[in-house]
């Protein structure tokens, strides 16, 4: 049965170990569209959740080479060719000298691609969001420890997913409306 | 010899029975409930501070930097002095931030918010300085490489503008770093606060955090990554910040040990001033289960650490001016310590060196007063330390006929005492508005967020 009216399944659980369970389970019965919600991250919850390891990495790479590519070339191209200076018979491209603009602009961009692109990868700034309908999922943020399984996903079923939810151990099971 | 050791456990991080929600009402509670008392004139005193910084400031601009003490042959006085010692400052928080991250130091968690809160509000109070030392101000912008008219660019072998770079950075960094770790917390306010205002402001802050474990992933990660870029940054800061002496030939600065020790210095201040801030807070805010008397002992240690180093770096100083067989450099140190400015240096010998040794004692590391009051005395010190090199070396350089005596003018005091105005001012908006203690920090490091914590030993097979 899926419901338009119906967000998804809101399933609380005691302690995170409970959850660490229940996330595996759910995680092995197949569904897709699904999240562990928690007010501090739970050691271990990626790989019983299934999840790939996070690219953030790759996209701070590569901000970093882009730092490193824009102070190396801004500090050789206006002490060389822009605004030639012959500062106490240095070389114009005195390269010792650029080190330290070139890093603080590698460190720089980096620090913009871990920070922007982490919001980037978690969909932010995003203010409403249908999970927020739900009144007790408030409690995430304080000391709620829930699952939510969307009714989007391809195996949802009102009381087959509540029925599975509830074997996992969750104490308490709410549909969130749409 | 033929003893077993015992095994020592580690001491809890968080004392007292708490659960994640009474974490979130110890420290939410201080945003939602109205301020009380003493804040409202702590935050008077410290604005009518700040309205001195800015009649001192447009005093400066009115009539030029001839209002200052500084002249031939000393043009380096207190705003360089000022500089350097907030900068200084700052560092503590990025220390306590990233590189105790770094290392998995689990106590962190409790004092690293309001360390970064601090590493920010002092380095705006350090940029304030080079900005109106600049003397035409409405041209500060010359610093920075902007396509202009003239057709200039800025000298990229100058330390000076090494400088603009890092402190720059460094800013830039320590504010994403702070704000990154502030979203779940404003996310936590935002679910929490009573009045439909609050909640509107910090859920546009939060971003429309879940804490979804599909965005703690990511989170994760970009804390570790920001930690990673934030430890070799705060090394390059006063690194550069020293290079702005080193890079000079003037005896007394032109020294390859500057950049280590200059580091070291700013940490020996920072966890000085997160001591005097953290003593402060934790009584007036009843934080004691999270700032506990073993947060205070691990940070005297390092403040103990970092002292010798210092002083370690002093008498090293000596030995090379001697070592070298430079004639100028030798006098250089002779007139540092019985010289005309020789107050000033047995000053911060005295404050830098001899004063930490107290904490080789268990029961003054452990003592609230001693360590509120050492930490008082070790930013004295590290303010004369500043004074001592930046104003000795250039009083007394190779010419003596060129000599002078270097003294503040009530404008540069003023500034000074004003510059505290401007960091209280922001610091006590912060300790009201914000949560000032990470709270999912700290309920990560309670025993309970560990999923074997309740017996679920066949959890542990992943």
């Amino acid at each position: 049965m899926k419901s338009d009216q119906m967000f998804g399944l809101l399933a609380e659980f005691k302690h995170t170990g409970d959850l660490l369970n229940a996330a595996k389970l759910v995680n092995k019965a197949g569904y897709k569209k699904w999240d562990t919600y928690t007010p501090f991250p739970v050691h271990g919850m990626d790989d019983a959740m299934g999840l790939k390891p996070s690219i953030l990495g790759r996209i701070v790479f590569g901000h970093g080479l882009a730092g490193f590519s824009l102070g190396a070339s801004l500090t050789i191209w206006t002490s060389s060719v822009a605004y030639a200076m012959n500062i106490s018979g240095k070389p114009f491209a005195n390269l010792p000298s650029f080190v330290p603009v070139t890093f603080e602009l590698t460190i720089l961009l980096s620090a913009f691609g871990a920070v922007f692109g982490m919001f980037f990868l978690n969909n932010m700034p995003k203010h409403h969001n249908k999970l927020f309908n739900s009144e007790r999922f408030k409690r995430a943020t304080d000391d709620g420890l829930f699952i939510v399984i969307e009714s989007d996903d391809d195996l949802f079923n009102e009381s087959k997913t509540a029925d599975l939810l509830r074997e996992a151990g969750a104490i308490h099971i709410e549909p969130i409306s749409a | 010899m033929s003893q077993t050791p015992a095994y020592v456990p580690e001491k809890p991080l968080v004392e007292g029975n708490h659960t994640f929600a009474s974490i979130t009402s110890l420290i939410g509670d201080i945003s939602e409930q109205p301020a009380p008392k003493w804040w409202y004139i702590a935050f008077g005193i410290s604005n009518l501070l700040l309205g001195l910084l800015l009649t001192m400031i447009g005093y400066l601009i009115w009539e030029g930097t001839g209002v200052w003490g500084i002249t031939n042959p000393v043009g380096w006085g207190w705003a360089i002095i000022n500089f350097v010692w907030w900068v200084g400052i700052g560092h503590a928080g990025t220390l306590i931030s990233a590189i105790l991250f770094l290392f998995r130091q689990g106590w962190r968690t409790a004092i690293n918010r309001f360390a970064e809160a601090m590493t920010i509000f002092a380095v705006i109070c350090a940029l304030i300085f080079p900005g109106i030392h600049v003397g035409r101000i409405w041209l500060a912008y010359w610093m920075f490489p902007i396509p202009n008219g003239m057709n200039m660019w800025p000298n990229f072998n100058s330390p000076l503008l090494w400088d603009v770079f890092a402190v720059g950075t460094y800013f830039t960094v320590s504010l994403l770093f702070w704000y990154v770790g502030l979203v779940p917390d404003f996310a936590t306010l935002r679910d929490r606060v009573k009045s439909s205002i609050g909640a509107k402001v910090y859920g546009f802050f939060a971003l429309g955090w879940t804490g979804g474990n599909r965005q703690w992933q990511h989170y994760e990660k970009a804390y570790l990554l920001l930690a990673g870029l934030a430890t070799p940054l705060v090394l390059s800061v006063h690194t550069i910040v020293s290079f702005d002496f080193a890079v000079s030939i003037i005896p007394g600065w032109h020294t390859t040990i500057f950049p280590p020790y200059f580091v070291a210095g700013a940490i020996f201040s920072g966890f000085a001033m997160v001591m005097t801030l953290m003593i402060i807070a934790r009584k007036l805010y009843k934080l004691e289960d999270i700032m506990t008397i073993n947060h205070i002992e691990k940070m005297n240690l390092i403040i103990l650490v970092t002292g010798n180093m210092v002083g370690f770096a002093y008498i090293m100083e000596f030995f090379i001016a001697w070592y070298s067989g430079v004639t100028y450099e030798k006098a250089a140190f002779i007139n540092r310590a019985m010289g005309p400015y020789a107050w000033a240096y047995w000053t911060m010998f005295l404050c830098n060196v001899i004063s930490p040794q107290f904490f080789w004692s268990k029961k003054m590391r452990t003592s609230i007063t001693a360590s509120f009051i050492l930490s008082i005395v070790v930013n004295i010190g590290m303010w004369f330390e500043r004074f001592v090199i930046t104003v000795t070396s250039l009083a007394q350089d190779f010419l003596p006929s060129s000599w002078g005596y270097y003294s503040p003018t009530w404008v540069d005091i003023l500034t000074y005492v004003g510059t505290f105005g401007l960091f209280f001012t922001f610091f006590l908006l912060f300790l009201r508005f914000m949560p000032m203690v990470a709270m999912a920090e700290i309920k990560m490091v309670l025993p309970q967020a560990d999923p074997h914590y309740h017996g679920h030993e066949k959890g542990g097979n992943s």
